[in-house]
């Protein structure tokens, strides 16, 4: 099937129809167009089979990359997942309900009592300006859809997306098969499905597309040296920094890459243009973003690019000394002169810039990347979040699966086929891979270059043996059987035949890839199903017949508050709700997931910490009117606010040196039972999670009051609360919610 | 509450001018000769039977027998319902009666009232036994206001001991039902009963018009008090094969006010302590064959609820995410759909029409304010409702899927809906079958890139619907 050559029309590049000047060829055209009529001759050349069998596969990876993110939605509901995107799915609500002007003018009283927040002002307005765009298209095309279902399926409509941006990175980089694979690589891999599944609506969703969009652009440009691409490619970083704070890793590695041809003498003039017009028009654009502003010239980590910027003008302009100096001792001398100056000129810039204030050194979140240990030093805030941890191996694996292993191979295979463009992607999959190492999260960065490079070294290989297996036309039969590595086969490669086992050999090896390939497949169907799609609102668990048990106290705690608390009750809780309680619950919180204020979130810290009489006073001081517990002792749900206590903890104590961790701690052991801290025993946290717990009998045969999540009898059966009182606990327990009652009359 | 005062107005003023003459002339030329009240407070629901044995004693025949209630009774009613009984003791059967609020001329402290139409007139000296049904909601006051997990729900229920009527009343007692054996207290007025459940007040022999009595009872009432603030329920028609039916609940225990702790662990571990007034399980009477049905709220959907279906009737348990206490409100969406051809006939003049049930499918909730809205397929004209009871209707678009000149919405509104109102009432519209052809059209024309005349041909039908 794919090695038929038409014996005539094969010479014809495209359309059959086009009148030729020789009579055969006529009489040819007419019989063909006359086959083509009738359905049973129905043939096609093989440039138009490979082009057909090429766009199947990749409508096919286009739709399976869409349903695979399904599963969320099939096993739960059509929901928003997690923390980020609540605050997302409300400022879009926002956005889609009073118009652009109101959304960007956006100052939210209702978190960051008493602060406020700015939001047009402190968000990426990318995501929500996108599904607010397609909601008012789908409604202008009279799609009578909810804001939440276009919310929902906003992140896999762009996975979707970068599955066709994957094809045509890797038909530049390599050629269309690698292309094919590396979209079908990418449809599925885990690592980019945990953040992009239906309802899993944040930034990272639209970013990796804007991310490998901008990517894909620029390397083109560089290889045409076209205005056109590297003025699409500005486009699409303005799109990606409109999207994300990720944009920072595209302003540093791009200026590096550059660097890097520079010094291994592949500067050109595509690079040039490709260069210069990408940066200056994507740091124009990037300016609009108010979030952004100025920083692309005032801070530190967009000097890089900058520096870059002028050292090609440098190169530039030394190529063209040398072009009119014929000289060549008067270059070298020349050259040594400007080198000097202008690394001078920089230095000083860069020193007086810092010096003066001008220019912002590097953020904390920035060193932390570069040096794992510094967050856990110096910001707790950052080191909290279990997705800043360090990434273990098991998550690689469980992300990656085989690509792990294809990942050197296909470095071997660009370090063998070196270009500009695999020198590229040879330099995102290295440094993306050492900050994939350094933060969990970052995995998703890595994510598409690993599926570029594996997709490289699968499309290689396969294309090697078939070309081994095809030597002989009778074994045909199996490289057409290969689903996913249909690979365009020019049977014109002419093979030593000098091995003997040589072609059995090339079977094996094509099953092997086939098995290995298809268990990537299962790998990824399973991890997806069984992991990534759990909203982490509602919990699930089976119960002890099989049966599915859902815990929906979330919501019915957000419900609660949204419905029975006065409009204007201030919420206190740990920081990780906060998103969520003015999303659902539609109230006014203290702290809430944009730590912007580490000040603020050490105050509730250090009243979570705190004594109820002492905490009483930050409360009062604070408005707070409602106090928000999350509890797992019941159920047994793990990450619930006891686990988290040692973070307030340490980010209260960071800023009120009060509250010092070891008064928490017994022999430094965290403990909740008998034998922990007096501290701990009647700090505010401990008070509010097991208030009337005591009484409780959770498990049969186990004494009342013991704690599930933990495994251990409580120390503190007798709680007794002065200032507050319980409001509502959810039918689980999983969430607890106290009033702070007002100040008793003094007479 | 404003506008439906003014509707009042404008409604008794109206009526007035036609009837006031007549009643001028016949009012007191009846007498009620025994008249037996029983009222049963065992919900939150206050259902009234009446039974009155009308004598005419004047000398022209009566064609109204008029009802008089208090001003504030009278805003709290619901429904009056009468009926006139016919036949001797064993073959009794009742023959429904067409009841009109009036105004009362000459009525003291501003009573009002309604007047049963009989339908074949009174003759003098004549008696005929009628049978009253009134319910008024709102009318049982928790007191105190506020009450703890801990305690019993305790309500005050005011009312007179002799019925109010523009009639001289003969004879006449009242029965009060009282849900429990707790009754704080009750006004005594000799002679007056208590036994068990029930309170008796009477016989009282003699009465003129216009007596009252004013009684005051405390009792317990743990009755679930649901009340639903707001109903908007939305019937889709859709020529396809399906209606579909999206009910928005707004909730709210209007019983004494929760106050202070709720605690869990009692709520949990003493049920029938705890929170005795509380509930957590409605119950939503849903037509048979229903389908996809859904229970959600604005954050998402709530996973307790159970549908059980069998050929007569289908019925949906459904839980609020949380315990509703005094004064505890929660908002909530029912969704299903039913099969088109148990719901929609063709009349006789070729018309179709939807045939459905009107109030609220909870089973014993008050409902304050229900709005009624059924979409008609597009392209759809002359809609008329037909409502067995008064309610004001509007017209009004909505764009759905594909939609291109709107859907026309027949809205009916009715403030203070009880159960028994539960009856069924018609829209008749006109429909052209070829505009369910619309929509399909539109739909491959936007993902096929058709030629030029198909293109047209849709827009066609398309303007089409505009004239």
């Amino acid at each position: 099937m794919v090695g038929k050559i038409e014996p005539v029309n094969g010479s014809v590049k495209s359309g059959s129809n086009n009148p030729t000047n020789s009579a055969t060829m006529t009489s040819n055209a007419k019989s063909d167009l006359l086959n083509s009529l009738s359905f049973k001759s129905f043939k096609l050349k093989t440039k138009q089979q490979e082009l057909l069998i090429r766009v199947s596969i990749l409508f096919l990876v286009y739709v399976l990359a869409f349903i695979t993110r399904l599963f969320s939605v099939l096993r739960y509901e059509s929901m928003i997942h997690e923390f980020d995107p609540y605050f997302n799915y409300r400022t879009t609500l926002f956005l889609t309900q009073k118009g652009f002007y109101e959304f960007w003018n956006w100052f939210d009283s209702e978190s960051w009592y008493p602060l406020g927040r700015i939001i047009g002002g402190t968000l990426y307005p990318g995501l929500m300006v996108t599904a607010a765009i397609i909601y008012w298209g789908l409604r202008f095309l009279k799609f009578a859809v909810h804001i939440r279902e276009v919310c929902v399926l906003t992140a896999p409509f762009f996975a979707s997306n970068t599955t066709l941006v994957a094809y045509f990175f890797g038909k530049e980089i390599w050629d269309s098969g690698a292309g094919l694979v590396a979209a079908a690589l990418i449809a599925i891999c885990p690592g980019y499905i945990s953040r992009s599944v239906a309802g899993s609506y944040d930034n990272e969703g639209v970013a990796i597309f804007a991310l490998l969009l901008t990517f894909y652009l620029f390397v083109k440009a560089v290889n045409t040296g076209s205005l056109a691409w590297a003025l699409a490619s500005a486009f699409g970083y303005f799109y990606m920094v409109s999207a994300w704070g990720g944009y920072v890793f595209i302003i540093n590695l791009i200026p590096l890459y550059v660097l890097v041809l520079l010094i291994t003498g592949r500067y050109s003039m595509r690079l040039y243009v490709a260069y210069n017009c990408m940066y200056i028009l994507g740091m124009l654009l990037a300016m609009q973003i108010r979030f952004v502003g100025f920083q692309h010239v005032q801070s530190g980590e967009h000097m890089a690019a900058m520096g870059v910027f002028f050292l090609i003008q440098v190169f530039y302009f030394l190529d063209w000394v040398k072009y009119m100096l014929s000289d060549t001792k008067l270059f070298q001398s020349f050259l040594k002169i400007t080198v000097t100056s202008a690394v001078a000129v920089g230095t000083v810039a860069l020193g007086v810039g810092t010096a003066s204030g001008y220019i912002s050194p590097w953020t904390g979140r920035f060193y932390s990347l570069l040096d794992p240990t510094y967050a856990k030093d110096h910001i707790p805030i950052i080191a909290s979040v279990s997705e800043h941890q360090p990434t273990a191996w098991s998550s690689f694996m469980f992300d990656f699966h085989i690509l792990l292993f294809l990942f050197p191979a296909g470095l071997y295979f660009c370090f063998k086929r070196l270009s500009d463009a695999t020198i590229f992607i040879v330099m995102y999959g290295l440094t993306s891979m050492y900050f994939a190492g350094v933060m969990v999260r970052l995995i998703l960065v890595a994510t598409p270059a690993v599926c570029l490079i594996s997709a490289i070294a699968v499309s290689a290989t396969i294309k090697n043996l078939t070309q081994l297996v095809r030597a002989k036309p009778k074994v045909s039969q199996i490289s057409s059987s290969k689903g996913v590595s249909n690979v365009k086969s020019s049977s014109k490669g002419s093979l030593d035949q000098s091995q003997p086992f040589q072609k059995n050999g090339a079977v094996a090896l094509l099953f092997g890839a086939f098995y290995l390939l298809s268990k990537y497949a299962t790998h990824c169907t399973w991890v997806t199903s069984e992991a990534y799609s759990s909203p982490s609102i509602v919990l699930a668990a089976r119960g002890a017949h099989g049966n599915r048990v859902i815990f929906d106290d979330y919501r019915e705690a957000y419900f609660w508050l949204r419905q029975n608390t006065p409009q204007d009750a201030k919420i206190m809780s740990w920081w990780d709700y906060g998103y969520q309680i003015t999303a659902m619950g539609n109230r006014t919180v203290i702290v809430d997931n944009n730590t912007w204020n580490n000040t603020h979130i050490a105050t509730v810290g250090r009243a979570m910490s705190s004594y109820e009489d002492e905490a009483y006073e930050i409360m009062r001081s604070l408005d707070v009117d409602y106090v928000l517990v999350v509890f797992g002792g019941v159920t047994g749900y793990s990450s619930d606010d006891i686990n988290k206590f040692l973070w307030m903890v340490r980010i209260g104590g960071g800023v009120f040196p009060v509250i010092k961790e070891p008064d928490y701690l017994v022999n430094g052991e965290y403990r909740v039972d008998k034998g922990a801290a007096p501290k701990m025993l009647n700090c505010l946290m401990y008070k509010l999670s097991y208030y009337r717990f005591g009484e409780l009998v959770t498990e049969y045969g186990k004494p009342p009051g013991y704690d599930r999540a933990r495994g251990v009898e409580i120390g503190n059966k007798d709680i007794k609360l002065e200032h507050l009182e319980e409001a509502f606990t959810t039918s689980n327990w999983i969430v607890r919610i106290y009033r702070v009652k007002p100040p008793n009359n003094r007479w | 509450m404003e506008t439906l005062l003014k509707a009042r107005l404008a409604l008794i003023f109206s009526i007035l001018t036609h009837v006031s003459l007549l009643i001028c002339a016949s009012s007191h030329e009846l007498q009620i000769v025994n008249a037996e009240k029983r009222i049963d407070l065992t919900s939150h629901i206050v259902k009234v039977f009446l039974t009155l044995k009308v004598e005419n004693t004047g000398t022209l025949p009566a064609s109204d027998v008029l009802l008089a209630f208090p001003p504030t009774e009278f805003d709290r009613l619901s429904l009056v319902k009468a009926a006139i009984a016919t036949g001797k003791k064993k073959k009794r059967s009742y023959v429904p009666l067409d009841v009109k609020p009036i105004e009362l001329l000459d009525a003291p402290n501003g009573a009002k009232g309604f007047s049963i139409s009989l339908i074949n007139p009174l003759s003098p000296g004549a008696t005929a036994t009628f049978e009253v049904l009134y319910i008024s909601t709102h009318s049982l006051k928790p007191f105190p206001e506020e009450i703890s997990q801990s305690e019993s729900q305790l309500v005050y229920y005011h009312d007179s001991a002799f019925m109010l009527s523009p009639y001289h009343i003969k004879q006449q007692s009242t029965f009060i039902k009282t849900p429990s054996t707790k009754v704080e207290s009750f006004t005594k007025l000799e002679p007056t009963n208590r036994a068990s459940k029930e309170i008796r007040y009477g016989p009282y022999e003699d009465r003129p018009p216009y007596s009252f009595s004013p009684i005051l009872l405390h009792f317990e009432n743990n009755y679930p008090f649901a009340v639903v603030e707001e109903l908007v329920r939305e019937v889709e028609i859709s020529h396809w094969g399906s209606i579909q039916i999206t009910e928005h609940y707004k909730l709210a225990h209007a019983g004494a006010r929760h106050k202070g702790v709720f605690s869990r662990v009692e709520y949990q571990s003493k049920p029938s302590l705890s929170g005795v007034s509380s509930f957590r399980h409605l119950l939503a009477r849903l037509p048979p064959k229903v389908h996809s049905v859904y229970y959600r709220d604005e954050i998402g959907n709530i996973s307790s609820s159970h549908l059980r279906k069998d050929f007569q009737k289908s019925e949906l348990e459904i839980e609020p995410r949380y315990p509703l206490f005094g004064g505890w409100k929660a908002t909530f969406v029912i969704g299903y759909g039913l099969p088109l051809q148990d719901f929609l006939f063709e009349s006789s003049d070729g018309r179709r029409y939807l045939n459905f049930t009107f109030g609220c499918p909870l089973a014993e909730t008050v409902v304050d304010k229900l709005t009624l809205k059924v979409v008609l397929p597009e392209g759809s004209t002359g809609p008329t409702a037909v409502v067995p009871f008064q309610v004001e209707q509007h017209l009004e678009k909505k764009y759905s899927y594909l939609d291109v000149v709107g859907r026309t919405v027949v809205v009916l509104e009715k403030k203070n809906v009880v159960p028994e109102h539960n009856s069924h009432f018609q829209v008749y519209y006109s429909f052209n079958p070829i505009f369910m052809l619309a929509e399909p059209l539109i739909c491959s024309n936007l993902s096929l890139p058709t030629p030029k005349g198909k293109m047209e041909e849709s827009w066609n039908i398309c303007l089409m619907r505009e004239t």
